[in-house]
């Protein structure tokens, strides 16, 4: 089997700073490649690879999470279903280009894009994407500008066939964007929850000798129709959170126990990362 | 070889290179000239050399009329001068003790001798061939170095320098059964990853230009800068208008001519201000614009009187903290701490080995900071400016439950008793505990208690500001004192020091090799500075150059100059770091013998963005005292046109220099490299020619100085920017390990890490366990020290104070010797005049440009919608509010907004977040650009310069310090109509 490229994207790696944008403006803005990427415009919001920002949670817990997004290189590319000519097309080292002679005037080709990773090139009158660095890759370069610049290993870039690309994804629980459209992205997202999915959190405390203080150790069960669905203990601070909760996935329990008594307390879960407050542990509530 | 065999090689020589080499062919026909060459103890020896059209003429003897006559006192020393290798001492010998006599007009002498400095320089190869007409350069940026793709003349790219296995070995570091060591690779900061985009930015001053209506000899209209139009002028026009204004300013009397640059410059030992620009003022004799320690505010003016550590700028040491925070702490106490911020993320790597390792995180600030956000851990969020409450909560925890290093406080401090009466409340009867702190701080009291028992029982780092080590963050606000004086505190009762407890959040303190020798650009390159750089500590001594020292002995406190401009008078403190009592010195202007500037040569910078109070500086470059300004710049920022002229300079990628990244050398903070994983020096290529006409720093300074006959004085007799670096390279260590060929063409040097047994001492652990002073800092000055040298602080005590008795000296309502709890920020509560303004701004360092550097308004970083959001065809600063503050005025994400209060608005994009509090706003200062809706200083500015809200009282009543941060504001939706004024601060 033909080895492709992929590229693997650890979200929980992410800070948002930027290199990895920064060395695609570098790359493309100023510079044709020929066969494959026209210069791309300075400063005319061109962010072939952009990063998303997520913030989970709310006061005191809170998660601000960063994913980088760019073309996901397709094995059913839309963009490609929607060009004319052969403007765009997979090349089988699984990349896929947008010609920029060809591409011309073909604003369907950016409109079809689920995933707003082509640009339009107003004076050009091209549509334009990421490129996976292919004139580079061609030149024997083993990774992207991305990945060379990221500080945090955020990136991986890979050339394997598919059934290793498989198994990897397996290993290590990797996911694409909008699987559901059956596009079949060649970007895969590690720890991809930390964008998707929701946590809850909360703070337990109790009294002692009349003062409050922090609850270290607790129990912390999270059950779902009556099913235990997670489970953490509070950290010194009395502060526990509980992640990979499917957004608006409704109602919830949840059981505390600690040395200074109980406390349970159910939510609806919906859209947002709940913090459930500051709740104190007794012998009463239970 | 004998003189006169000598001397008849060099026409040959040059005439050689120019057959070879068309560009010495092209420098032979830039002048005419005849060069007469002879010894003066033997009248009748030498030889002249004519240049006339590019040819070369010569002859034996003594020409009847030459333009210039180079005279070497005896044959012996011409023959030495003249062969290489060329020993720099005995030729700067000469030059200064009259050995050698130049005459005749100083730039073609100039000229003459750069043309024969070139005979060596030609014949040098730079750069790495990568196939396909590209070639790989190198380069140096406050981001770190670079890789400089280059294609036609043009950068086709730039890339991080990943190191080959050639290149210096790594360190490893064991760790509880793990080893770290680091990538092969050097990282940026986004300051420096987005450099190409601003190499051709349109904001870049391609050409000389003259205001329209600015007559040097007639009508010049001051009060149209920031105005009026420019136009375009040749170089010769405009340094002759320079040239001619600096003499008629001198003429009026010493301290007339004032000059100004940025805190920072480009990177490189050469070019940097404290090189460049130094030794050309030196020569002249200015007014300086006296810079404060500006981001150690809290540090220097405080937590200093505590410990010393004057040349630190008052923060802490940090050696071998990396790797001792590893091996030991358990938790990290990251306050007012954002490392990810601003200086590239090397450090960043080794938090995620702290991550590793289970090593607990708690992060102190008003906003949830990056380094928060991506660590995770626990956030506590006090009010802005009320984080010394929460640290005297904690001191009266581990008083009460006995969490304090005790031996450490009986052997090695002073005034803990009375430290102890002031915490527990014995004389004010105010019990300073975790439920006294809470109302005022926000901080729920048994929070504090958690922590404090945490890091009372557990091995702590405390990383106090964005350095670990200081720097940054809440010493910058109005309690930034009490702050720093806390955090030194804080360290000092848990015993600073012994091993799992110190200053650091892994940023600082890398083990690399501390001995190497390589100039930092503190050191001042060839400024010859001895006075205002660090160039005495080894670069004198290691770069044999001529001294120059300027005469006039007249400052003004920078944050006070255009009060100083407009009312005529200043007052400010010396800046002297050497002792912790050099900053108790005032000075005045004018001050005794001198008199009022009259001219301004402003140098980079844009201070508008950086500056409190900004909107001060519109009147004061606009006011009739200031008879001309200069302004010398790469790009045209927001203060560019508030000048009479404007001079065109290069980036460094148009020029030659070299330099280490992050080594600033002693002064300030001695061995910052320890930031980076592997010490890296680069050459800096001239990788593009110039853009335009700009032209490097020197080569402007060069052209100046000719037009006041002190070209050959400055050039140091024609020395070219490419020989300068030759002479930095040979006077590092690292001449002993590569040739000067190779490095020219490969562009770097990784020194290799240090051996295990070689490891620098842990910092503070000599005083911890008594020993004398074991880690290689070149402070304190043995005359610094009240007992044996090496042994103990440089405090009065010579120990550590909780009481700063050096404090007693000044009697500053500020800063009493006891750090008692004051809270002197803004607050409506307290301040009924300010009610309008009910939100704290916060104005930190901004985290994508390094101050105003990278900021330009088409710029990459531009495009990052943290930092900018693109809105009506303009990019707007982001300002970040809670949801709740942006709901009740009808703010969603990304409107346009108004900041304001009674000294400035500005228009931001709102960002809206819970990453702060209700009640707290932040926007980074250090915009590049301004944008006033009217008239300068008196409206709203839509560039994004948010230091115009800060005030300009100082941080301290006797110092000049700024207080750039938590000031009120009020909030609004940006309509586009403006009728704001300023009410307060204004002049």
């Amino acid at each position: 089997m033909a080895t492709k490229w992929n590229l693997i994207v650890d979200v929980a790696l992410c800070d948002n700073c930027r290199l990895c944008f920064l060395a695609v403006k570098d790359e493309y803005v100023g510079n044709a490649f020929p066969g494959v990427s026209a210069p791309q415009p300075a400063g005319e919001q061109h962010k072939w690879l952009d990063i998303e920002r997520k913030e989970r949670g709310t006061y005191p817990i809170l998660e601000a999470r960063f994913m980088p997004v760019m073309c996901n290189h397709c094995d059913e590319a839309p963009c490609m279903k929607a060009a004319q000519g052969g403007a765009v097309r997979k090349r089988p080292d699984g990349v896929v280009i947008i010609d920029p002679e060809k591409a011309k005037g073909q604003k369907k080709i950016m409109q079809a894009c689920p995933y707003d990773a082509i640009y339009w090139n107003e004076e050009k009158d091209i549509p334009q994407a990421w490129p996976f660095d292919a004139h580079l890759l061609d030149e024997g370069w083993t990774k992207t500008r991305a990945e060379q610049a990221c500080p945090m290993d955020v990136f991986r870039t890979i050339c394997v066939d598919d059934a290793e690309m498989q198994r990897i994804q397996a290993d290590e629980d990797l996911e694409v964007l909008r699987p559901e459209l059956g596009t079949r992205p060649r970007v895969w997202y590690k720890n991809l929850h930390k964008i998707t999915k929701c946590f809850v959190s909360g703070t337990v405390v109790e009294q002692v000798n009349g003062v409050e203080e922090c609850a270290e150790g607790a129990e912390v069960v999270l059950s779902k129709d009556g099913n235990e669905c997670g489970r953490a203990t509070t950290d010194f601070f009395g502060e526990f959170t509980i992640d990979r909760l499917e957004p608006g996935s409704g109602a919830y329990q949840l059981e505390i126990t600690g040395s200074a008594g109980g406390f349970s307390t159910q939510f609806e879960l919906g859209d947002e990362s709940p913090y459930l407050g500051v709740m104190t542990l007794s012998t009463a509530s239970n | 070889m004998s003189l006169s065999i000598l001397l008849w090689g060099i026409p040959q020589a040059m005439r050689m290179a120019a057959r070879i080499y068309p560009e010495y062919a092209e420098r032979l026909k830039e002048r005419d000239v005849i060069a007469q060459i002879k010894l003066l103890d033997e009248p009748d020896v030498g030889r002249w050399i004519q240049t006339s059209g590019g040819k070369i003429n010569t002859g034996k003897g003594i020409h009847s009329n030459p333009d210039i006559t180079i005279g070497f006192k005896n044959a012996a020393l011409a023959k030495s001068f003249l062969t290489p290798p060329f020993d720099q001492l005995e030729r700067i010998d000469a030059a200064k003790n009259y050995k050698i006599l130049l005459e005749g007009d100083d730039s073609l002498s100039v000229w003459f001798l750069g043309t024969l400095g070139q005979l060596e320089s030609v014949y040098w190869k730079s750069g790495t061939d990568m196939g396909d007409g590209v070639t790989r350069y190198t380069n140096g940026t406050n981001g770190g170095p670079l890789f400089v793709y280059v294609k036609d003349g043009k950068i086709l790219r730039t890339t991080p320098v990943d190191l080959e296995d050639s290149d210096g070995g790594s360190w490893t570091i064991e760790a509880r059964g793990k080893k770290f060591s680091p990538p092969r690779k050097m990282t940026l900061a986004a300051h420096g990853a987005c450099q190409k985009s601003m190499v051709y930015s349109k904001d870049r001053i391609l050409y000389p230009m003259k205001r329209v209506d600015f007559d040097p000899n007639g009508e010049r209209n001051p009060g149209n800068r920031g105005i009026s139009e420019f136009e375009r002028i040749s170089w010769d026009q405009a340094t002759d208008i320079v040239a001619s204004e600096i003499k008629r300013a001198r003429a009026v009397g010493p301290g007339a001519v004032a000059v100004d640059h940025g805190s920072h410059h480009q990177w490189g030992n050469l070019g940097h201000y404290l090189c460049a620009f130094n030794r050309f003022w030196n020569l002249i004799g200015v007014t300086k614009l006296m810079h404060s320690p500006d981001s150690w505010e809290g540090w220097f003016w405080g937590a200093m009187h505590h410990w010393g550590n004057s040349a630190r700028l008052g923060c802490p040491e940090f050696y071998g903290t990396v790797e001792d925070c590893l091996k030991e702490a358990e938790m990290i106490v990251f306050w007012s701490s954002d490392p990810d911020t601003t200086y590239g993320f090397e450090g960043a790597q080794r938090r995620e080995w702290a991550r590793e390792l289970g090593i607990k995180m708690v992060h102190i600030d008003p906003f949830l900071n990056h380094t928060a956000a991506h660590l995770g851990g626990k956030w506590i969020a006090p009010r802005p400016q009320t984080d010394a409450a929460l640290a005297q909560a904690i001191c009266h925890v581990w008083i009460t439950e006995g969490l304090y290093d005790e031996g450490f406080v009986t052997d090695r401090t002073t005034g803990f008793d009375e430290w102890r009466a002031y915490i527990l409340g014995e004389n004010d009867g105010v019990a300073k505990t975790p439920e006294w702190q809470e109302p005022e701080t926000g901080v729920p009291a048994r929070d504090v208690r958690a922590l404090a028992r945490e890091w009372g029982t557990k091995k702590t780092y405390l990383g106090a500001g964005s350095w670990g080590a200081g720097v940054g963050g809440a010493c910058r606000g109005p309690t930034g004192m009490q702050w720093a004086r806390m955090m030194a505190i804080l360290g000092a009762m848990q015993g600073h020091g012994r091993p799992g407890y110190n200053f650091g959040n892994l940023q600082f303190g890398a083990p690399v090799d501390h001995n190497f020798y390589f100039p930092g650009y503190a050191e001042g390159g060839f400024s010859g500075d001895l006075a205002f750089s660090a160039n005495s500590a080894n670069n004198y001594q290691r770069m044999p150059h001529i001294v120059t020292m300027g005469t006039v002995r007249q400052s003004i406190p920078r944050m006070w100059f255009p009060e100083a401009i407009t009312q005529g008078k200043s007052f400010g403190y010396v800046t002297d770091v050497t002792t912790t009592g050099g900053q108790f010195f005032p000075f005045g202007y004018p001050s005794p013998g001198h008199v009022p500037v009259e001219m301004l040569y402003k140098y980079g910078s844009q201070l508008f963005g950086t500056m409190p109070g900004g909107n001060r500086w519109a009147k004061a470059y606009q006011h009739e005292n200031l008879k001309f300004i200069v302004n010398q710049s790469i790009w045209n920022e927001g203060e560019t046109p508030f000048s009479d002229i404007i001079l065109p300079a290069c980036t460094v990628f148009e020029k030659w220099d070299i330099g280490e990244t992050f080594n600033c050398g002693p002064g300030y903070v001695h061995h910052f490299y320890t930031m980076n994983n592997h010490r890296i020096i680069t050459m800096q290529h001239k990788c593009i020619e110039p853009l335009g006409e700009s032209r490097s720093d020197y080569d402007i300074f060069s052209a100046v100085s000719e037009k006041l006959g002190l070209g050959a004085v400055y050039t140091e007799g024609g020395t070219s920017e490419l020989a300068w670096v030759k002479r930095v390279f040979d006077s590092s260590d690292m001449a002993k390990h590569i040739s000067w060929r190779q490095f020219l063409k490969k562009g770097y040097w990784v020194v290799p890490a240090e051996k295990e047994n070689s490891r620098v001492a842990l910092a503070n652990n000599w005083y911890y366990e008594g020993r004398k002073k074991d880690t290689p800092d070149p402070y304190p000055l043995p005359s610094d020290y009240s007992g044996d040298y090496l042994d103990g602080l440089p405090t009065p005590s010579g120990k550590f104070e909780f009481i700063a008795t050096g404090l007693e000296k000044i009697d500053d309502p500020d800063r009493p010797p006891l750090c008692e709890y004051m809270p002197t920020y803004e607050d409506p509560a307290r301040n009924p005049d300010l009610a309008d303004f009910p939100l704290k701004l916060q104005t930190g360092h901004t985290r994508y440009a390094y101050h105003v550097m990278g900021d330009n308004t088409d710029g990459s970083l531009a495009d990052i919608r943290e930092h900018r959001v693109f809105k009506d065809g303009h990019y707007y600063l982001v300002a970040r509010m809670n949801p709740q503050d942006a709901v009740s005025r009808g703010i969603a994400d990304d409107d346009l907004v108004r900041l304001w209060n009674q000294r400035g608005s500005v228009v931001c994009a709102a960002q809206v977040t819970g990453r702060l509090q209700p009640g707290v706003v932040a926007a980074y200062s250090g915009s590049a650009q301004y944008r006033p809706t009217g008239e300068p200083g008196k409206s709203t500015d839509l560039g994004g310069c948010v230091n115009m809200l800060n005030t300009k009282e100082p941080i301290t009543k006797k110092g000049h310090g700024m207080k750039p941060n938590s000031v009120l504001i009020q909030v609004e939706k940006w309509t586009g109509a403006d009728d704001w004024q300023p009410t307060a601060e204004t002049i």
